[in-house]
């Protein structure tokens, strides 16, 4: 109030306002030119021929190739089936942690970040060790005499899947099992009394309450997995072709920059989309929330 | 949580067994390669049936390696150096403004770790061919800065939340500057903080793959590069010694955060 009345202060606050926005700017300033300025030239760049005249035929041969929608079919696969399986394994992973005591609970949250804190690169050459035709499961199968040939389990589909998942279980649990630690055990408790079975319990109580964690959960996953490069690139062998590794063959095999551009920007649309859809289906099941409340 | 439910041994055996299996998944393939790492032999066998330290030495022994290991420590240093500063200076804008200028300003900073990593580096790639700098130091730093931000601000924002500005004001009615202030005030008492920053940053150039990929080249080439470029031709066991190295690089890391954090 006193800053309306005295003009002197008021325009002292200005000052300080200023001052403070100024303080953020070298770091925007940054974020302009090495992130934002990069996307806006992807954007022009799929405009351009390679002798920089202004073109639609980017499009016109991105869009007309049974690649980009054969790239496009695999890259919504790969993260739909990532999601699933982390659903799959992740819950239950969550539910016994949550379950834990504390402090048991700390020291195995530790072992399951471990991955998080290993490269990319080291655990998909892990993986690489681990799955392939001479590899250590496969040379345990037949050595058991379990299969009679060694089983195809990387640089395919199954490989790629099997790096991805490794790389986002993890993140996909932190949300799940931080929403199930904040259930209130009361109300396992009550239910419990009134004679309500575990399977029930977990049906009715537990997953409805931890609901909001694992659509969380289920939002990272789906924007990581939509761009990713180093899985499908490595673990594929060259025959899984996501929109990612699409991009860097365009881009590095053919030199064709215009082409790699229209896809970065099909890669943008639909994960815009995806967020779209995420951010409608949590207003959507808010409302219904509060309408049965 | 499920106390209530004492009995119910069999489903609690089935959820630890089921959750015990998830967890080996999760830690397998960093554990397989440390006992690889120590082979003597050419092949990946386990267990190896004789130990040496041949492809430690082989990796020691590379100058392509080790110029790798130079290009990405330095990289990470000047990543921290870089971020951290910005960082702080943008984190304590966002906390005095408040209101929507802050939750802007923080949407922006985050842009970058929610853009697809492929998109950022081939668009920095075509940015930098416009100033042919693809291939420097410089190229990949600047991509490695924006992503260390967000990093650096997760760490640095709570941190501000609980700083008592107080003192500032009383500072700056004694009649110090902003600098003064914030470097005599603010960043000592942060300095914990900072410090943890500062290793998540340098670890977020480190572990940062895909840029490297598309912008590093030649001798400016970084670890994730090159063994990105090895995993994809052949799998020798140097890249297990290497792969053992850089887990307990970053390990170690980690560890002192975290044990900072609580004292």
């Amino acid at each position: 109030m006193t800053a309306t009345a005295d003009p002197a202060l008021a325009a002292d606050a200005l000052r300080e306002r200023r001052f403070f926005l100024s303080l953020s700017l070298p770091a925007l300033f940054i974020v302009g030119l090495a992130a934002i300025l990069p996307i806006l030239w992807i954007i022009r760049q799929s405009f351009l021929t390679t002798g920089g005249e202004y073109t639609f035929g980017n499009y016109e041969k991105v869009l007309s190739s049974g690649l980009t929608w054969s790239a496009l079919v695999t890259t919504l696969e790969l993260s739909l089936a990532t999601l699933a399986i982390c659903i799959l394994l992740g819950t239950p992973l969550a539910l016994a942690l949550a379950s834990a005591r504390p402090r048991v609970a700390n020291v195995l949250m530790a072992f399951v970040m471990l991955p998080l804190w290993t490269s990319i690169l080291v655990r998909t050459y892990g993986w690489l060790v681990l799955l392939r035709r001479d590899g250590l499961i496969n040379a345990a199968l037949t050595g058991s005499g379990l299969t009679a040939e060694p089983l195809p389990l990387v640089y395919n589909f199954t490989g790629t899947l099997i790096g991805m998942v490794h790389y986002m279980l993890p993140l996909f649990l932190l949300p799940v099992y931080a929403a199930m630690r904040d259930i209130d055990a009361n109300l396992i408790r009550a239910s419990s009394s009134m004679g309500a079975s575990l399977g029930q319990v977990i049906r009715t109580v537990i997953l409805p309450l931890s609901a909001g964690g694992i659509f969380s959960g289920s939002t990272i996953v789906f924007i990581y997995t939509i761009g990713f490069f180093i899985t499908p690139a490595v673990l594929g062998g060259g025959k899984v072709n996501p929109l990612s590794t699409r991009i860097e063959r365009t881009l590095s095999t053919f030199q064709d920059w215009g082409s790699a551009s229209v896809l970065g920007i099909l890669l943008l649309i639909v994960m815009a989309m995806i967020g779209v859809m995420f951010l409608a289906a949590r207003r959507l099941s808010t409302r219904n929330g509060a309408a049965h409340a | 949580m499920l106390e209530a439910y004492p009995d119910n041994r069999l489903s609690r055996i089935f959820l630890w067994g089921f959750s015990a299996l998830v967890m080996a998944f999760l830690m397998l393939p960093t554990l397989v390669v440390v006992p690889l790492s120590f082979s003597a032999s050419n092949l990946l066998e386990f267990p190896p049936r004789a130990y040496s330290l041949r492809w430690y030495e082989t990796f020691f022994g590379s100058a392509t390696w080790m110029a790798a290991l130079r290009t990405s420590l330095i990289l990470g240093t000047l990543t921290a150096m870089v971020a951290v500063p910005l960082g702080l200076l943008a984190c304590i804008s966002i906390n005095r403004l408040g209101g929507k200028a802050a939750v802007t300003i923080q949407g922006v900073l985050l842009t970058p770790s929610i853009v697809p990593g492929i998109l950022l580096a081939i668009g920095l790639f075509f940015v930098l061919a416009a100033q042919r700098l693809v291939g420097t130091l410089f190229g990949v730093l600047v991509g490695h800065v924006v992503l260390a931000i967000p990093v650096a601000c997760i760490v640095l924002l709570p941190a501000l939340a609980r700083f008592d500005w107080n003192q500032v004001q009383a500072a700056r009615s004694l009649g110090a500057n902003w600098a003064r202030a914030i470097g005599g005030i603010i960043v000592p008492q942060l300095h914990i903080s900072l410090l943890s920053a500062t290793l998540m940053a340098f670890l977020t150039s480190l572990d940062e793959s895909v840029i490297s990929i598309f912008i590093s080249s030649g001798r400016n080439s970084t670890m994730p590069k090159l063994m990105f470029l090895s995993l994809r031709d052949q799998i020798d066991p140097t890249i297990a010694a290497i792969s053992t190295l850089w887990t307990a690089i970053v390990v170690a890391v980690v560890l002192i955060v975290t044990l900072r954090r609580k004292s």
